[in-house]
C-alpha cells in the first residue's frame, strides 16, 4: 500500500530532524558524561516524536502507540544503568570526564 | 503558524537549552520542558496514552534520576567552571545556527513522499494492540525492566569486607 503524504509530514519531519541533530550534536560535542545522556535522551525524543507522527499519518495510531510504550519503558531502564554505571565511574576516577575512560584497566 | 507549530518550535527550543546551557540541573530542566511539550505534541495527535506515560516517565521520573545524579557529583571549582563555560561555547555556537539554518532549508523544501506501508488490517484499541498483537514487547519489557532493576542493584551495592 503506498500512502502520498499530506503536506503536515514535511513539518513534522523538520522538527524531527531539528531534533535529531540537536541531540547528535549533544552527544558528539561533550566530554561530560551527564551530557552524553541527556544527548541520547534527545535522540530517543526525536525518535518517539517520529513514531507518533507516523502512526497519526498512516492511521495506525494504537500500533505506534504500543511501540512508543515499549521504547519508553527501555529509555527508563537505559538511563537508570547508565546514570549508575557514571556514578560508578565518578566514584573511582572523581571525575564525569569521558577522556578518563581511556585511562581505566577493564 | 499554527498552534501546533508554535508547541513544536518550543519543543525544538528546550531541547536546544538542555543541550546548550553550562549548568546541568538547568538542562535536566530544559529535557523535562522538552517531554512535556511532546506530551501536548502526542496528546493533539491522539496518542493520549503514550502522552500520559511520556508525561509521567520522561518528564517526571528521569529528571528525578538525573538530579539525583548531578546530587551525588561534587561541584566544579569556579575557575575550572569558567575554563569549561569557555570550551562549552567554543563547541557549541555553530548548533543554534545550523538548527536555524537546516529548519529555514528543510521548509523551503517539499519533497514528494511516497512510503510503502506493508501492514495489513485496520487499527484497533491501543489496549488489544498491546494485550494481544503485541505480547512479545509486553514480555521483552517485563524482561528489560527486571535487567534494569538487577544492574542498578549491582551498580549501587556496597562492598564487602573483603572487598568484592
Amino acid at each position: 500500500m503506498a500512502l502520498e503524504f499530506p503536506h503536515s509530514f514535511w513539518l513534522y519531519f523538520i522538527f524531527f530532524a531539528l531534533l535529531f541533530v540537536d541531540g547528535l550534536w549533544c552527544m558528539l560535542a561533550t566530554r561530560n558524561l551527564l551530557r552524553v545522556l541527556i544527548g541520547l535522551e534527545i535522540l530517543m525524543k526525536s525518535v518517539t516524536f517520529f513514531l507518533i507522527v507516523a502512526g497519526y499519518l498512516s492511521g495506525r495510531m494504537a500500533l505506534a502507540q504500543a511501540i512508543v510504550i515499549t521504547v519508553i519503558v527501555i529509555e527508563v531502564v537505559v538511563v537508570v544503568a547508565a546514570a549508575g554505571i557514571i556514578l560508578g565511574f565518578f566514584r573511582t576516577t572523581d571525575s564525569l570526564n569521558v577522556k578518563n575512560a581511556r585511562e581505566m584497566k577493564g | 503558524m499554527t498552534i501546533m507549530t508554535i508547541i513544536l518550535v518550543l519543543m525544538v527550543m528546550a531541547a536546544l537549552w538542555a543541550s546548550m546551557t553550562s549548568i546541568l540541573l538547568r538542562a535536566t530542566i530544559a529535557l523535562a520542558l522538552a517531554s512535556a511539550t511532546l506530551a501536548v505534541v502526542m496528546y493533539s495527535l491522539g496518542a493520549t496514552l503514550a502522552a500520559v506515560l511520556e508525561l509521567s516517565v520522561c518528564a517526571g521520573l528521569i529528571s528525578v534520576v538525573f538530579v539525583s545524579v548531578i546530587s551525588l557529583t561534587q561541584r566544579t571549582p569556579f575557575k575550572d567552571m569558567l575554563k569549561q563555560r569557555r570550551d562549552r561555547l567554543a563547541r557549541y555556537w555553530p548548533l543554534p545556527l545550523v538548527l536555524v539554518a537546516g529548519g529555514v532549508a528543510l521548509s523551503f523544501v517539499h519533497a514528494p513522499v511516497r512510503i510503502v506501508l506493508p501492514l495489513p488490517g485496520g487499527d484497533g484499541d491501543v489496549r488489544t494492540v498491546m494485550w494481544t498483537l503485541r505480547q512479545l514487547d509486553l514480555f521483552g519489557q517485563i524482561l528489560v525492566l527486571l535487567a534494569g532493576v538487577f544492574g542498578v542493584l549491582v551498580l549501587f551495592r556496597k562492598e564487602g569486607k573483603d572487598g568484592a
